[in-house]
């Protein structure tokens, strides 16, 4: 598989599942909820700040059809992600024609030699 | 396993960023060695994965769930410092865009879900890997085994966060049991989404997971049981 197809594969598979999988996610508390509502943690939560934010609990407002509104919202979350996470890593990256101690070693070692043992 | 504002007091929620704060430099700083043309795009990628992962909550006992944390598996794919970074932008974008996980819990949210998880997760796929034959099936196996503890270590990391600054008046002993006890399920959870995408990508790209970098040389080279890579055996 080409790099730009696998990469092309990747994205597509986190699409589907922000964009349609997540609709049919447990919507029990998690772990930890569960564990602060019964111990008597929760009784000091606060309400997030931003918790009418236009994508607050993973939805976007004005759409009211709840799964196209879960849908959207993680499709915009894959996309946000990407964007800045690729941002930061593009930034943060070594830069140079390929170049760098890791990958191109081994790459350049393996079809130096073709031993074909069985 | 996001936590909310108000749980931790004010003390605590700073001290924790203020790690939160040297873990994510730390990472930075190392990410560098990991990350090049290559990598750099499949790093956003695992990025954005692991969020899709973290809106799949799936049920583990009695009307709980638990979802993906990420940091064993972002790590086995594109390494520990780049894996950090992965989950504290995701981590990052929940808290601002999804109202999911409190802003003042950022620090112990970056802590325990990215550092913890990364630390111990991928600390042990190492240990793991230089125990086991290097296979695909180890690397699978490690995985496996890594991301299982990594969900418990982050609850014991919360339990300990909450003991030294909890604002509410609870027994530290039952919320440890409470917390271990259901996230070894979830770490099961964890546990096979890891091994499943890790399998995934090594099963098409092994030369594109970082965490099974050495894999593909002794495949190809081995002759006789000894790499052929290497000029001299540099023991019989």
């Amino acid at each position: 598989m080409t790099t730009k197809r696998f990469f092309a594969v990747f994205l597509l598979v986190s699409l589907v599942l922000a964009g349609i999988v997540s609709y049919y996610a447990s919507a029990n508390p998690d772990g930890l909820e569960k564990v602060a509502e019964d111990k008597g943690i929760s009784a000091k939560e606060k309400d997030h700040s931003l918790k009418d934010s236009p994508l607050g609990d993973y939805g976007v407002k004005g759409v009211d059809d709840a799964r196209l509104s879960g849908g959207l919202s993680g499709v915009i979350g894959v996309g946000l992600v990407l964007l800045v996470g690729g941002g930061l890593f593009w930034t943060v990256r070594r830069r140079g024609p390929a170049a760098g101690p890791a990958a191109p070693e081994r790459e350049a070692g393996a079809p130096a030699e073709p031993s074909r043992k069985g | 396993m996001h936590v909310p504002d108000g749980f931790i007091d004010a003390p605590v929620s700073l001290a924790t960023g203020a790690v939160a704060v040297a873990g994510v430099g730390i990472a930075l700083r190392g990410a560098r060695r990991e990350l090049d043309d290559r990598t750099a795009p499949l790093a956003g990628l695992t990025a954005a994965f692991v969020f899709a992962a973290q809106m799949l909550n799936f049920p583990v006992a009695s009307g709980t769930s638990g979802h993906l944390l990420g940091g064993t598996l972002a790590a086995i794919l594109v390494g520990p410092y780049t894996g950090v970074l992965c989950v504290s932008v995701v981590l990052l974008m929940q808290a601002l865009l999804f109202a999911d996980g409190g802003l003042t819990a950022l620090g112990v949210n970056i802590t325990t879900m990215a550092l913890v998880t990364v630390v111990t997760g991928y600390g042990l796929f190492r240990l793991l890997l230089r125990v086991l034959p290097m296979t695909r099936a180890s690397v699978s196996g490690a995985s496996f085994a890594a991301a299982v503890v990594s969900v418990p270590a982050a609850a014991v990391a919360f339990t300990l966060v909450y003991a030294a600054g909890g604002t509410a008046d609870v027994s530290i002993g039952k919320v440890a049991a409470a917390m271990i006890g259901v996230h070894v399920l979830i770490g099961i959870g964890e546990a096979l989404i890891t091994a499943v995408t890790v399998s995934s990508v090594l099963a098409v790209r092994p030369d594109l997971v970082h965490g099974a970098r050495g894999l593909m040389k002794p495949l190809e080279l081995r002759t006789g049981g000894r790499n052929a890579a290497e000029p001299k055996p540099s023991r019989a």
